[in-house]
């Protein structure tokens, strides 16, 4: 199969790499950019493990072929803290202990700063339907989105 | 270890301990930073993938892979016949499940394995391979195993635990009983007597992050692997003995986890990893898919269970029968025995006899799921106990208090109970406000206790203080729940020093000695306990250190919020020294200043809940809604109570996926048809509410600090709990989970009849 | 495995219609990755069509709308005309999965999967719109409903992709919704599904009506028995039971690991009624 050549951003930088084309974004992140903070939980759409935003908006990088982010904007879990300052998202999860083992943490860090980004004053039921497409087995969602909304109330007060 | 007579944990000003702090890995999980399983590499590495069988249960006549190994790129191949047999009888189930052997017992089984330059190679060559099968009918449903004629698994399987022993083979691996008095006798006396069949379906673990592994071994046949895994050392010896390697040429890391709950506790890939590599002469790299996951890592038994309880009008049990019935896949060891044990557990009883079956199918072969058989037989004595608390007109939680077991009970499974909490949960539970908040239309409230034993086990740590006065922690237990922070929390409590001078990390197997796995439970009351143990160790060992640098009997030195000081006036006159004093002083007074302790540690609490469930149920459809969830359990002593109340919410939340959505689903193929998140279905965000938290602290005797196991617990009433909550809300007693909607709408149209 | 992504339609359906061998159009690609991940297809070529400029864009022209075939349905979302006038198709679309599914799933993609249970289509069809189809022999309109003939199966022809969906311009006194069956509250493929859409006189008597059911049968149906429930009453009690009793006798389900027959004949009836509630109210509320 020949390869793709791509040029894309990651996370503010220019970036290019070849990969070939059933590679999906998710694989091209982790195996040859070694962005390994994305992870693979079903590699279907089920589980946001691997969410990124494309283009400002949040997908599922396993079902995003690497080829199409040619010309895109694309930014991961490794580019939401701004060099040694966390996120406030970041800082809540953290605080509120809205993460167990981790492994969903990237997505959902992904996810609801997207979803922060586009509704600074979510209701509890906004965030849960806005994090529906991220599936965490650790911690049943409580502290999660006690850590969404105390990160909301920060962020609101600039 | 027991609770240090000085310390009533209740009342003693814990300086760190019952604190929220950030957990040291906290800042590498929320960038991204982290390594789990699969984030390793390793130059030169391969690619390694695993052909599975289709069939549920055929014999394998042959593997021919010529075609495959001609593939450019495939740098090895393994089969059945690169795993020498073992002599180890514990390790046979075990090999034979890694890869299989004669037949293919489940739809996933192993088969063969490849290792190539890229995964779409690796892919090309598994479609190359040619294996010819003679399929033979199979079995997947435990009742129908069970009965004489079924299709046969193993044909030397003779059922354990029955006297005379069975002359015919059969499906059923064993058989237990627990008890005391006679039931028949309690019948008799009871007015009011229920007996019901309940039936749940397999589930799965559910951990997000798949198994993945990194093996490389030399050609001195020593090797290294990176491996999520609850027990690193236990992958370590198993993986030694079916690869014939001494166990201390393999070094095992463990990775940061993805989640377990028990279904990490043994091997599936890594010995085939090693195996690979070995061949191969490089770094092999295996990722199971979610798909393989689901059809060939360990779910929990699907389960048939008979149980028959007798109350009188006043509220006592005077007898209770169960009959068990768990398929544990295609090998034995289901954990019918832990179902049977734990099922009556809470309760004072005179009268009380359970039998297990412990069966085999062909379905994968079963692993731990955090408690493992105690939801579902929970299941079963919490509806029943449900149905007689409405028929004799009492409210559940007084009947649960006027039979809970306490300080002196014989329970159900033998022992004598220490001081326990039950009754304190039972009492918080009905003090709590959800008990008394209104109901709407459609909605009923759900109540249920649950038990679970917890475990102790081999444990080592070790306490390394650095020139700079902080502190090293060295752990053998793969971090889990953030038991990291709680072991900082303890070395810090004990050694008078903040939780940021303490760092921990789990180590490789080479590095420290040999651990039990994380699991039953066992984490913060086992390595808590070494913890403790090691800064003690450290302290006695610091005071020396003092005592030399100021010329007095070691004896004459105490240890005080992390100075030591001369005991008393008469010890002399000096200014106290600090831990960091001390450290730099080290390399003049004797050297390095470490603490260790190695221990197989026992006085691990058992410990109890009583969960609160409001449901709604649409009538007209069979959807079911959690509207609120209470959690009320004995820690024992919360060392961090954040993650505490994460154990508690994550047992509830997999209970409630369990109780309403989640089910292995095959069909009359003997095929799982439902592998992955899409058809096997998880709670989602939107589907929870939030889960509140009772921390109830009812000191286990058996730690210093008062300390019981809680991460099992929590998944042991919601079953129970959510099934009373939508048959009190459907107006029918649910007694299959889970309750689906089609299953749901089927018995509210059956009940109107 | 080629990778193309062609800038207009003419070249798009000049590759697909080129040599042999398997071609796929690649819209949102929240099914076809999925299906070549599986096994289900290695395609040969993939048509991206996401660069194409006329196949990302929402049109109005008198009260009508051209929904281009690449429109993601969270962009369907954020078109406040297209939602006010279509509540129903939006909220359809919009229920196709998470908001990362939203990102990418396209209407025209979600049609041409043929899956008896896309969530958008009972919506599209009882709102009348209809395919634009661009081939090697020209373009070509059809209702929606004729595109999937079976799971997996469409009538598209080889070189034919989906290029826009057009909505009709909405009646006054109308409105549309469409409700879907699953069991958690997201993320589930819908094991019923119904849209109604419906137009109501200066009077508030029923003259018009369309209620579709998916997840029913091998594709979405049309019921016209349940629209008839509907057309000249004012749709009471009555009329929706006769609707709902409708809905159920034209299921003709199979059992799967998502429900069974009986389960989806019962929840046919009950979602079409509420479904007809809902279109109902937003027809009053014009």
């Amino acid at each position: 199969m020949a390869k793709v050549q791509v040029s894309t951003t990651i996370n503010g930088d220019a970036v290019s790499f070849l990969c070939e084309v059933d590679e999906t974004l998710l694989d091209v992140l982790r195996d040859r950019l070694g962005l390994t903070g994305s992870k693979e939980g079903c590699s279907t759409g089920d589980c946001g493990a691997c969410s990124v935003t494309l283009d400002g908006r949040v997908v599922c990088s396993c079902l995003v072929l690497g080829a199409e982010a040619e010309g895109r904007e694309i930014r991961t879990v490794e580019g939401i803290a701004d060099g040694d300052k966390l996120h406030p998202l970041q800082e809540k999860f953290l605080e509120f202990a809205a993460l167990q083992c981790g492994i969903c943490t990237p997505g959902f860090l992904v996810s609801s700063k997207a979803l922060l980004e586009r509704n600074p004053n979510p209701t509890e039921s906004e965030i849960r339907f806005a994090l529906a497409g991220n599936l965490c087995r650790c911690t049943g969602y409580d502290k999660i989105v006690r850590a969404v909304q105390a990160a909301a109330a920060e962020m609101r007060k600039g | 270890m027991p609770l240090d007579a000085n310390l009533d944990p209740r009342t003693h000003q814990f300086k760190y301990v019952g604190t929220r702090p950030l957990r040291p890995d906290g800042v590498d999980k929320v960038t991204g930073r982290a390594k789990f399983g699969a984030d390793a590499t390793a130059p030169g590495m391969l690619v390694g993938k695993i052909l599975r069988s289709p069939h549920p249960h055929a014999r394998i006549r042959s593997i021919n892979t010529a075609k495959a190994a001609k593939l450019p790129g495939v740098k090895a191949i393994v089969t059945r016949d690169d795993f020498p047999e073992t002599k180890d009888p514990s390790l046979k189930d075990v090999l034979y499940n890694v890869m299989a052997r004669e037949k293919a017992l489940y739809d996933g089984h192993a088969v063969a394995a490849v290792a190539a330059t890229s995964a779409s190679i690796a892919r090309k060559a598994l479609k190359l391979i040619e294996v010819k099968y003679d399929i033979l009918p199979h079995v997947t449903d435990v009742d129908e195993a069970m009965k004489p004629g079924a299709p046969l698994l193993h044909k030397d399987m003779i059922t354990d635990g029955v006297d005379p022993a069975p002359t015919k083979a059969s499906n059923i691996a064993a058989k237990c009983e627990f008890g005391h008095g006679d039931p028949e006798e309690g019948f008799k006396r009871a007015d009011h007597v229920i007996s019901r069949v309940f039936k749940t379906e397999a589930t799965h673990q559910g951990y997000i992050e798949p198994h993945a592994c990194l093996a490389s071994v030399g050609t001195d046949g020593s090797g290294e692997l990176w491996v999520c895994t609850q027990g690193h050392f236990m992958v370590r010896d198993t993986c030694a003995a079916l690869l014939g390697m001494d166990v201390s040429r393999l070094r095992v890391t463990a990775s940061e986890i993805g989640g377990g709950f028990g279904g990490k506790t043994t091997v599936f890939i890594e010995p085939v990893a090693l195996a690979l590599s070995r061949k191969a002469g490089k770094p092999v790299k295996i990722v199971m898919s979610r798909e393989e996951v689901f059809r060939a890592s360990g779910p929990t038994s699907s389960t048939s269970m008979t149980v028959k309880i007798g109350v009188n009008n006043a509220g006592r049990i005077t007898g209770a029968f169960a009959e068990l019935r768990f398929q544990g896949g295609a090998f034995a060891g289901s954990p019918v025995v832990l179902g049977a044990m734990s099922c009556f557990a809470c309760y004072d009883l005179e009268h009380v006899k359970v039998v297990g079956y412990d069966v085999v199918t062909n379905r994968p072969k079963q692993a731990a799921y955090r408690a493992p058989g105690a939801p579902m037989a929970a299941f079963a004595v919490e509806s029943v106990l449900d149905e007689l608390a409405q028929k004799i007109g009492m409210d559940p939680i007084e009947l649960r208090l006027k039979n809970a077991a306490k300080e002196g009970t014989k329970s159900s499974y033998g022992p004598k109970y220490n001081r326990i909490g039950l009754i304190d949960c039972l009492e918080a539970a009905r003090r709590h406000p959800h008990y008394k908040a209104p109901l709407g239309a459609n909605q009923g409230r759900g109540v249920a206790a649950g038990f679970w034993f917890n475990f102790g086990g081999q444990t080592c740590v070790s306490l390394n203080v650095n020139i700079d006065g902080t502190v090293a922690l060295v752990v053998g237990t793969p971090d889990i729940g953030g038991s990291r922070a709680s072991m900082c929390l303890m070395a810090a409590e004990e050694l008078g020093i903040p939780y940021d001078k303490v760092r921990a990390i789990v180590a490789d197997t080479s590095s420290l000695g040999y651990n039990d796995i994380s699991e039953g439970s066992r984490v913060t009351f086992s390595t808590g306990l070494a913890t403790i143990s090691a800064a003690r160790d450290a302290v006695t060992k610091l005071c020396a250190r003092a005592a030399k640098i100021w010329g007095i009997p070691a004896d004459a030195v105490v240890w005080e919020n992390g100075y030591a000081k001369p005991s008393g006036p008469n010890a002399g006159n000096f200014e106290p020294l600090s831990l960091q004093d001390l450290a730099k002083k080290a390399a003049k007074t004797g050297g390095p200043i470490a603490g260790h302790y190695e221990v197989n540690a026992d006085g691990a609490g058992v410990s109890f809940a009583v969960h609160l469930c409001d449901a709604e149920v649409d009538p007209e459809t069979g959807r079911v809604q959690i509207k609120r969830y209470t959690v009320v359990q004995d820690a024992g002593k919360a060392i961090h109570p954040s993650y505490v109340e994460g154990q508690y919410q994550g047992g509830a939340a997999q209970g409630i996926g369990w109780a309403v959505n989640e089910e292995y689903i095959y069909g009359k193929d003997g095929r799982l048809q439902n592998p992955g998140f899409l058809d096997y279905r998880v709670p989602v965000c939107s589907d929870l509410p939030m889960i509140d938290t009772v921390i109830v602290e009812v000191p286990n005797p058996g730690h210093p600090y008062g300390v019981r196991g809680v991460g099992e617990t929590s998944i042991v009433p919601p079953l129970a709990a959510i099934a009373n909550a939508v048959s009190n809300a459907a107006g029918v007693r649910m007694t299959q989970l889970p309750m689906s909607p089609p299953r749901l709408l089927k018995a509210i149209f059956d009940a109107k009849g | 495995m080629r990778f193309e992504a062609p800038t207009t339609v003419n070249a798009a359906v000049k590759l697909l219609a080129g040599k042999s061998g398997v071609a796929r159009v690649l819209a949102g690609g929240t099914d076809l990755l999925v299906q070549m991940r599986t096994d289900r297809v290695a395609p040969d070529l993939i048509v991206d069509v996401k660069r194409i400029p006329s196949l990302r864009t929402i049109t109005s022209k008198s009260g009508a709308f051209r929904i281009g075939a690449a429109v993601a349905g969270a962009e369907l979302g954020g078109h406040k005309a297209l939602r006010k006038a279509w509540p129903g198709v939006v909220e359809a679309a919009n229920l196709i999965g998470s908001h990362q599914i939203q990102s990418r799933a396209t209407l025209a993609g979600n049609l041409c999967n043929a899956s008896p249970a896309a969530d958008s289509v009972p919506a599209l069809v009882a709102a009348g719109a209809s395919a634009v189809i661009a081939g090697p022999r020209g373009k070509r309109t059809v209702p929606v409903e004729a595109v999937a003939i079976g799971p997996g199966k469409t009538s598209l022809k080889r070189g034919e992709m989906v290029e826009a969906i057009l909505l009709p311009k909405r009646p006054p006194r109308s409105g549309d919704a469409y409700l879907r069956f699953i069991p958690r509250s997201e993320m589930d493929i819908a094991v019923v599904g119904a849209g109604v859409s419906l137009t109501l006189d200066a009077k508030g008597v029923c003259t018009a009506a369309r209620v579709a059911l998916g997840a029913v049968a091998e594709r979405v149906i049309l019921v016209p028995d349940a629209a008839k429930a509907l057309i000249g009453t004012t749709v009471d009690a009555e009329a929706l039971a006769r609707l709902a009793a409708a809905a159920s006798a034209a299921c003709r389900p199979i059992d799967d690991k998502r429900g069974t027959k009986e389960f989806r004949i019962r929840v046919a009836g009950v979602l079409a009624r509420r479904a007809a509630q809902k279109a109902l109210q937003r027809a009053r509320g014009m």
